[in-house]
């Protein structure tokens, strides 16, 4: 471990520490609301006020500013899981397993918003609320994947060993990921041609584009933000008999 | 004792318990072939329909009969404590799981292939796809038993597991089901289908190699 500045590990150390982490989320909670709300503010305003209309959609192209975000989000969340659940995993660390476990339904949630905003998107574009498209399919897959993960977690009683059993699964479902995605994406053209590849590449204005990047950061400080509760959440919940839950809540009281 | 003769043990015991329970082992393919004869009872007799269908009814039975047998993996192991036997015995567990996936696939999805172009003809699939069949069942039912043991062994612990391991290892199953029944299809309409099989053999070589990692893992989890 000597290539790892002293610093940073210590950081990782005394933040891997259950009061430690719980202190230092309250007190970024608050920062991270603050960049939050800026950052919607100002993605929203550029999306549904600046941002021009589209010649061929209409107005109804500016669904993308919750869609896109929400996919890639989607994806994102799962591979942090799947590199929690390896910490969990090599180094055993509890904050890790909490991370791990806090993350699943927001990313589930994600997924599901993609999920209906594409819908919704696309029955005045394609006329249909739904196609076997090989986006939406995987995004589909996708959610199973994470409802599996939720319920796996809820099934098992002790959490030290369900925790490990999700991690486990974690990595599995990320090396997965890209066949499935590949494999439906080459299924769905060898049926037919490719009708909707016209949205694969937009070539997006810049006026279009910077809101649609001022959302996807402001949706990742919301992930931050929800994670950091419900990492605190599941913390008091497995750590109830511990000192430093009860002098917490002594202070509360 | 060497790994290798471990390896061999484990496939001789498992088999030999296997056939100790004929009645069992036919299970699988009686629920294959009435999973088949479900689809023309329920969406009409039409032979056009049927034959366009076909392979896409028969790799689905196929995935759930897999999925149903899939409980028997480590189950009884599990309950009457071979398992932590295995757990305890100085071989890497890997080794060991891995004898257990291939003798489970001898069981249970070997027989398949038999009974499989059987039922092609039942649906009308042309004679020309036959071949392509028999061999996409060969190369993706062995990758059904490896992907589905990492689901049995998460939950092999639990009392109710069943609904649970199906939401973990379909949407797994998923690749598997596209190239397969696609390669099907394919060769059905006269298309060649080099890519689907050479895809197919490409995720059995890289499951045989990485599965029997996370599923020893998983079951170290279970049994603690």
């Amino acid at each position: 471990m000597s290539w790892i500045p002293a610093p940073v590990s210590r950081f990782f150390h005394r933040t891997s520490s259950p009061p430690y982490f719980y202190a230092l989320a309250d007190r970024f909670i608050p920062w991270l609301t603050v960049i939050f709300l800026v950052l919607l503010g100002a993605g929203l305003y550029g999306g549904l006020y600046l941002a021009p209309t589209d010649y061929q959609q209409g107005d109804s192209y500016r669904i993308i500013y919750i869609h896109v975000p929400a996919a890639w989000m989607s994806l994102f969340i799962y591979v942090l899981m799947a590199v929690m659940g390896g910490i969990a995993l090599i180094w055993r660390m509890k904050l890790a397993e909490v991370m791990l476990i806090s993350s699943a339904p927001i990313g589930a949630g994600f997924t599901f918003v993609a999920l209906v905003t594409g819908s919704l998107w696309g029955k005045p574009m394609w006329g249909t609320w739904w196609v076997w498209d090989a986006r939406l399919t995987s995004e589909l897959i996708l959610l199973f994947l994470y409802l599996g993960v939720i319920s796996l977690y809820g099934a098992i009683e002790e959490k030290r060993a369900a925790a490990r059993a999700v991690s486990i699964l974690a990595l599995v479902g990320v090396v997965n990921i890209p066949i499935i995605h590949y494999s439906v994406q080459w299924w769905n053209t060898l049926h037919q041609g490719p009708t909707v590849s016209k949205m694969d590449k937009p070539s997006i204005h810049v006026s279009m584009l910077v809101p649609l990047l001022l959302m996807a950061v402001a949706f990742k400080f919301y992930y931050l933000i929800a994670v950091l509760q419900a990492a605190k959440l599941e913390l008091l919940k497995r750590e109830t008999s511990s000192q430093w839950v009860k002098s917490l809540l002594e202070k509360q009281a | 004792m060497p790994i290798i003769q471990a390896f061999w043990a484990i496939i001789r015991r498992d088999l030999l318990l296997a056939f100790r329970r004929r009645a069992e082992m036919a299970n699988p393919l009686f629920f294959f072939v009435l999973v088949v004869t479900l689809f023309p009872l329920a969406v009409g007799a039409q032979p056009n329909l049927l034959r366009a269908m076909a392979p896409g009814v028969i790799w689905v039975s196929a995935l759930l009969a897999a999925l149903l047998s899939l409980d028997g993996l480590f189950r009884s192991d599990f309950e009457d404590g071979s398992l932590e036997q295995m757990l305890l015995s100085p071989h890497a567990l890997s080794i060991l799981v891995l004898g257990k996936i291939i003798a489970h696939w001898l069981v249970t999805g070997l027989p398949l292939l038999l009974v499989a172009p059987l039922l092609a003809v039942f649906l009308g699939l042309p004679e020309q796809a036959m071949g392509t069949l028999w061999l996409t069942l060969i190369l993706a039912t062995p990758l059904l038993s490896l992907i589905g043991a990492i689901g049995v062994a998460l939950t092999v612990g639990l009392r109710r597991g069943g609904m649970l391991l199906s939401l973990l290892v379909l949407p797994l199953y998923v690749p598997v089901l596209i190239f397969a029944s696609g390669a099907v299809d394919r060769a059905a309409s006269g298309l060649p289908v080099n890519a689907q099989l050479n895809i197919l053999l490409a995720m059995l070589l890289s499951a045989l190699v990485l599965v029997p990692l996370p599923t020893a893992a998983a079951l170290k989890m279970s049994v603690n």
